[in-house]
């Protein structure tokens, strides 16, 4: 009965519509728009100065020009990264020594002493706190520096100009001008990213926006960059270049990273996801001064503590599962080495090892962890007596030198180092990524794809790598 | 006895300063919109009443979906809801359906809308449009500062005249005019502020007859709703959404 009624009301509508006159859409923007100016006309005035010099025209000049947008671009990327190299490496000694070098032997005594079994013992402190602490110490410092110097950024309003000049670049990828802030986004977390994709209309571009935002390094891998360039990059050039050498490695990953998502995102384009990219308008925002003090606040707060929180959650049962792998036997060896072993013909073949493979495969949940689970995998099945006591178990690493002989005695290679950040940017998103993916398109297929793609090319691409590798290097 | 010696945060009662409730909302007494077009600090706002900390960026599109916190204010709880920025009301992307929707089927009590004022002639666009639909509406003129910075001075009273809501000149990063939005809110959602929002004018003879027909029958229909003229004029336009709305019968009724 109601049903009808409205109907009725439909009908009457449908029948108006024709009286109501033509283009009515457009008469009623037109109506808005009208009043709109007669309001601010009546009550808007310009105190009529003339400023000589427009600070903001000028920078926008320089920012978006063909001429320096894109060297700007990379200068302040590689300033940002270059503070933070150079920035975490001695407050990551400290926190180092002061949490598995002083309290661990501690906590290790402590266990002991209340009548702990050992396997508590050590599931505990060898294997949860180590790999907390492990974090921690590997991921506070340069977060710490890297957010607030993005953020400041990002209050200033450089990221809508970065998409602004990257725009063109899009749309010759067949992809959505706007896709340059969820890519911004990413860079903090992909999971974010994902769901910034929301401000792209066309579901063809989001979905390849969507797709595509794995390739910008997340902040869950920076601390592996920044780690392996400083330990491996930085190393073959003399000292005082050491941290220029890690800075120059790690901006050419994220180019890398930027240069994939132009290329997937063409390739999608051509292929599964074809279609013409759709215009759009983007307001560049007024530079705004951002507030220091708050900035600093909020980033470290929010974002850091925030993300340092979601990487211990994830490292503690990680690190009770590679306590565990590493102390359970099968036979004469431990689960851990079983593995090792099976995967290291393959690791080896496309220029890593079995150690880095089976990281990967416990570090899902979380990318974070990646590092701290190399090295502690590294150490159990090395058995390395001094360094680590016992199977998975390792301290003493406190400074840079420390690892890389470690690193050396696990037979890694400058390959291994190159590959191994080539792999951290193109491999899987983590678990949360992959969960949002499926939230956002609602669609397994893509989500299996997406998460099944980069995988492959990350494999794929350090084969190739390998192979040529060694041919130039003659072994 | 409390003593009162700043007068920034204090009115004549004491129970009346803000407490910011954060996430607890467990009840509340007015539900309070954010809107604006994009980038214009309405998230900044929302944290500033709130004490919550949405991310805030300078792009605009950055609040994707929407976001809601609480405060108390003169012994009264309201709830603050964030919405994505929109230039308009008339497209249906994404982001600005979730806004629209809030606005025309989430009946909020009071819609704060934020405007860059160095930009005012834009936004006012999307004021208008928001005080076609809704009767109780409150301007906080964002970005004064930024305003006053390139030379533009508003005559807020004017504007206040003009729109028939209540206008609040504010720099809301440092947290200035919040205590006067507050107690303009207040004002509105109590109804001591009677809101007599102005509306689209220039419209052509023919619409205004065509509106005179629909409206009476909207109204008849569905008893009780506050913006009959609105829908009129999306059911002449023939909004996918609204008409549907209007087929199975949710629309005045919609709880988002």
């Amino acid at each position: 009965m109601k049903k009808v009624k409205h109907e009725s009301l439909l009908d009457l509508a449908q029948s108006l519509r024709w009286e109501a006159g033509e283009n009515l859409h457009d008469h009623l923007v037109n109506a808005i728009y009208e009043d709109a100016a007669r309001i601010a006309n009546s009550s808007v005035s310009k105190d009529g100065k003339i400023r000589k010099f427009n600070w903001d025209r000028f920078l926008d000049r320089m920012i978006t020009s063909r001429l320096t947008g894109y060297p700007l671009m990379i200068l302040l990327l590689g300033v940002v990264f270059w503070i933070t190299i150079s920035g975490a490496n001695v407050p990551s000694g400290f926190i180092a020594s002061l949490l598995i070098e002083n309290l661990h032997p501690v906590l290790k005594n402590f266990g002991t002493q209340v009548g702990l079994p050992w396997w508590l013992n050590g599931l505990l402190f060898d294997g949860i706190y180590l790999a907390s602490a492990w974090v921690i110490s590997v991921m506070l410092p340069p977060m710490a520096i890297f957010f607030p110097l993005f953020t400041l950024l990002e209050d200033f309003g450089y990221l809508p100009r970065v998409s602004f000049n990257l725009d063109n670049l899009f749309r010759k990828a067949g992809a959505h001008g706007k896709q340059a802030l969820t890519m911004s986004m990413g860079f903090g977390c992909n999971a974010a990213g994902v769901v910034a994709a929301r401000i792209i209309d066309s579901p063809r571009e989001r979905l390849i926006a969507i797709i595509t935002n794995n390739f910008a390094l997340c902040n869950g891998r920076w601390p592996t960059q920044i780690l392996i360039a400083t330990l491996f990059i930085g190393t073959l050039v003399a000292p005082q270049f050491g941290g220029l050498a890690a800075t120059a490695a790690v901006v050419s990953i994220v180019m890398l990273g930027i240069f994939f998502t132009f290329l997937s995102s063409w390739l999608l384009s051509r292929t599964v996801l074809r279609g013409e990219p759709s215009t759009f308008s983007l307001e560049l925002p007024p530079f705004r001064p951002p507030r220091f003090w708050k900035t600093l606040y909020t980033s470290l707060i929010d974002r850091t503590v925030f993300v340092l929180w979601r990487a211990i959650v994830f490292a503690m049962p990680a690190g009770a599962v590679i306590w565990l792998v590493a102390n359970i036997h099968i036979g004469s060896l431990s689960i851990a080495s079983h593995i090792i072993n099976l995967f290291d013909p393959f690791g080896l073949l496309i220029g890593l090892n079995g150690v880095i493979l089976l990281a990967y495969i416990i570090a899902i949940p979380a990318n974070e962890i990646v590092v701290p689970t190399i090295l502690m995998l590294t150490v159990l099945s090395l058995k390395i007596t001094g360094v680590g006591e016992g199977a998975g178990v390792m301290f003493e690493l406190t400074n840079d030198s420390a690892y890389k002989t470690l690193f050396n005695a696990a037979g890694w290679t400058t390959l291994t180092a190159v590959n191994l950040m080539i792999f951290s940017l193109v491999h899987n998103p983590c678990s949360t990524t992959i969960y949002t993916i499926y939230k956002e398109t609602r669609s397994m297929k893509w989500t299996i794809f997406a998460s099944v793609a980069p995988v492959l090319m990350g494999l794929t691409l350090c084969f190739f790598i390998a192979q040529i590798w060694r041919i130039v290097a003659g072994y | 006895m409390f003593r009162e010696d700043k007068c920034e945060d204090c009115t004549n009662q004491s129970d009346i300063r803000l407490k910011k409730l954060g996430l607890d909302m467990a009840s509340w007494d007015y539900v309070v919109a954010l809107a604006g077009n994009p980038n214009t600090g309405k998230s900044t706002v929302f944290n500033h009443l709130t004490g919550l900390r949405q991310h805030t960026g300078n792009w605009p599109g950055k609040t994707v979906s929407r976001a809601e916190g609480g405060y108390s204010y003169g012994g009264k709880k309201y709830k603050l809801v964030d919405l994505p920025g929109t230039y308009s009301l008339l497209s249906a992307s994404t982001d600005e359906e979730i806004a629209r929707n809030f606005i025309l089927f989430g009946k909020p009590d009071v819609t704060l809308i934020v405007a860059d004022a160095s930009r005012l002639e834009r936004n006012l666009n999307l004021t208008l449009q928001i005080l076609e639909i809704t009767d109780r509406a409150v301007l906080c003129l964002n970005l004064i500062d930024e305003a006053k910075r390139h030379g533009i001075l508003i005559d807020d009273r004017q504007l206040s005249k003009e729109l028939g809501i209540p206008v609040v000149p504010a720099t809301a990063r440092y947290g200035l005019g919040m205590q006067k939005l507050l107690q303009t809110v207040r004002e509105v959602a109590t109804g001591e502020f009677q809101c007599k929002p102005r509306k689209i004018k220039t419209i052509s003879p023919f619409l205004n007859r065509a509106l005179k027909k629909l409206i009476p029958v909207i109204q008849a229909q569905f008893p009780g709703i506050s913006n009959a003229r609105w829908i009129a004029l999306r059911l002449l336009e023939g909004d996918r959404e609204v008409v549907e709305a209007v087929e199975n019968g949710t629309l005045g009724t919609l709880e988002i």
